[in-house]
């Protein structure tokens, strides 16, 4: 099989249940092209990934790679890790350290002809760009190399899906979008299920077609990424997509005319939220991204904000080219994202008197 | 004293190298169960290392023994018994310096990352692969110390072997027993020479040991 010929178009499909910490439960169908799956840590990530591999086995459950069973409790199958053709590019590497670059990316090519395995293996690291470190012990590559050369190895095997765990954590950024870059160019041409775990949401932006939420071992939602992160419409979503605003709120009102309901935060503080299928009285919670919050030294008027809200700033923290603001209105204390421009030309301190502004849509309504 | 030499010498080549052989599979299967009786074997493992020579030779003596049903199978096999012969003192030594092996090498594997097995896992390589091409590499100081300690215990052993070797010039007789012979007879000046050579050898191999684990444990990978 000549390198990177192998085009497998199967999906994968899992449905997974192991107790464990924490108790996994998902169910997953991965088309070919990259899925994330994104969560916390501790959400159970590594340990679907795992299940997938044959590196752990579930209580119960099944999975497939387009016709092949590789689990099946109900039928007793279980494919050893060694024959299920997954790539798993494992959160450490696990790049054997007592071998080279080159010796590490043969290892798994079959064939015995050593000439031949060589060369391909220099081919792959040629692809991602790594050929010059081929004869270096792979404990003395620096943690760019490190990644592409694992990366290199597990697809010179022409893997049928592949099994990234944090693959771009600890890259500086303009490693992590060359790789990124490198990957989805190579996933392109051969469109294999790429199944991609990090905890990094602006990773999802520019990896993924898809992306699956797990928050303590469920999935608890998917689709698109900006559909996904954007309008999460569940607690657990916007937890686990790290929504910095979660209010405990009680709806008061619907507006079904013009779309909104209100939903009272606290005594003197209430949010316009776009209308959803929360009956009036219900007790919900509203999230808001602290870089959907606006700030205004004085009150705006004629905008189409919905939500203006009196405050006082308590604390600004710089971080990079953040600013954090902690916010108080009424009892409720939100934190904003702002740049530091936006402090200077605003003058904004401690105790400085504001104006807050959200919009609508930027205000969503959560069910538990 | 030169013959006791070469029999000590030849039963320390031939013990470690059989515990190099039988010592990898235990120290494999110590190091990589998830058996719950695991510390049960550990436990047998390392008996020789806390018993007295005196009962351990004993016990094996019986075991040994033409009375014994090794030893009577081992007489109608070879004509021989094995009690009070070469055979039998090696494979006495081999039980006397077990934990002296295996228990280098199962620390070892036992420190050889998880993950790395994991990846060979799904690189394709069998357990077989892994363990020659992963585990040991990765083991080598262990396994080298295991070795040299498992000789230099053999050829330091005393009480065993007079229990089960008798004292068999050219055959049995090694040199702490001679050195013993010698001294028992006021014979100081020959006892001197032999422990004087004993005492060389043994700092020699310990030396070689440690050194070569200071090499090893200045690898970046360690």
């Amino acid at each position: 099989m000549a390198v990177g010929a192998q085009v497998s178009s199967w999906p994968l499909k899992a449905r997974i249940r192991l107790h464990g910490t924490p108790n996994v439960d998902v169910r997953l169908e991965l088309p070919p092209g990259i899925t994330v799956l994104f969560g916390p840590s501790g959400a159970g990530k590594t340990t679907v990934l795992d299940c997938l591999a044959g590196l752990r086995t579930p209580d119960e459950g099944e999975i497939s790679s387009g016709d092949k069973v590789l689990f099946s409790s109900q039928r007793r199958i279980d494919v050893p890790p060694q024959r299920r053709h997954a790539g798993y590019v494992l959160q450490d590497l696990g790049l054997f350290p007592h071998l080279t670059a080159a010796q590490n990316v043969e290892y798994g090519l079959s064939g015995s002809d050593s000439r031949v395995r060589r060369q391909r293996a220099m081919e792959w690291l040629e692809r991602f760009r790594v050929q010059h470190v081929a004869g270096r012990k792979a404990n003395l590559l620096s943690g760019g190399e490190a990644q592409r050369v694992a990366l290199a190895r597990a697809l010179a095997r022409g893997p049928e899906f592949l099994l990234l765990d944090e693959p771009l954590t600890a890259l500086d950024l303009p490693t992590k979008a060359r790789l990124m870059d490198d990957l989805v160019a190579w996933n392109r041409e051969n469109p294999i299920p790429v199944l991609y775990v990090t905890h990094d949401r602006s990773e999802v932006y520019s990896v993924a077609e898809r992306v699956l939420v797990i928050s303590a071992g469920r999935i608890v939602a998917s689709g698109r990424p900006d559909k996904v992160f954007d309008s999460p419409q569940q607690l657990a979503v916007a937890h686990a997509t790290g929504y910095e605003n979660i209010l405990d709120a009680v709806v008061i009102a619907h507006h079904a005319d013009v779309g909104t309901m209100t939903c009272r935060i606290g005594p003197e503080l209430s949010l316009e939220c776009p209308l959803g299928p929360h009956p009036v009285g219900a007790r919900l919670r509203v999230a808001v991204r602290a870089g959907d919050i606006l700030l205004a030294r004085e009150r705006p008027n004629a905008i189409s904000a919905r939500n203006i809200l009196p405050a006082t700033i308590t604390r600004l923290e710089r971080r990079d080219m953040l600013v954090i603001a902690r916010v108080r209105t009424g009892e409720t204390e939100l934190e904003a994202h702002i740049t530091p421009g936006a402090v200077q030309s605003l003058e904004l301190a401690a105790d400085v008197s504001v104006w807050l502004v959200l919009k609508t849509h930027s205000c969503h309504a959560l069910r538990d | 004293m030169t013959t006791a030499l070469l029999v000590s010498l030849k039963l320390a080549a031939i013990v470690s190298a059989a515990l190099l052989v039988i010592g990898l599979p235990i120290a494999y299967w110590i190091a990589f169960t998830k058996r719950r009786w695991r510390f049960l074997v550990e436990a047998a493992v390392g008996l020789p290392i806390v018993l007295p020579p005196t009962v351990l030779g004993f016990y094996l003596l019986v075991a040994l023994g033409p009375r014994s049903p090794l030893g009577a199978a081992w007489i109608r096999w070879t004509g021989d018994p094995l009690a009070f012969s070469f055979t039998g003192l090696v494979l006495g030594s081999i039980i006397y310096s077990l934990p002296f092996a295996v228990q280098p090498f199962a620390a070892s594997f036992a420190g050889v990352d998880r993950n790395l097995l994991a990846a060979s896992a799904t690189l394709g390589a069998s357990r077989w692969r892994t363990f020659w091409r992963v585990v040991v590499p990765l083991s080598l100081p262990g396994l080298i110390t295991g070795i040299a300690l498992s000789f230099a215990h053999t050829l330091g052993e005393f009480g065993v072997v007079l229990m089960i070797g008798g004292n068999i010039p050219g055959a049995t007789q090694t040199i702490s027993i001679a050195i013993y012979d010698e001294v028992q007879a006021l014979n100081y000046a020959a006892a001197n020479q032999a422990a004087l050579i004993l005492l060389v050898l043994s700092f020699v191999l310990l030396t070689c040991v440690y050194g070569l684990n200071r090499r090893w444990s200045g690898w970046p990978w360690r």
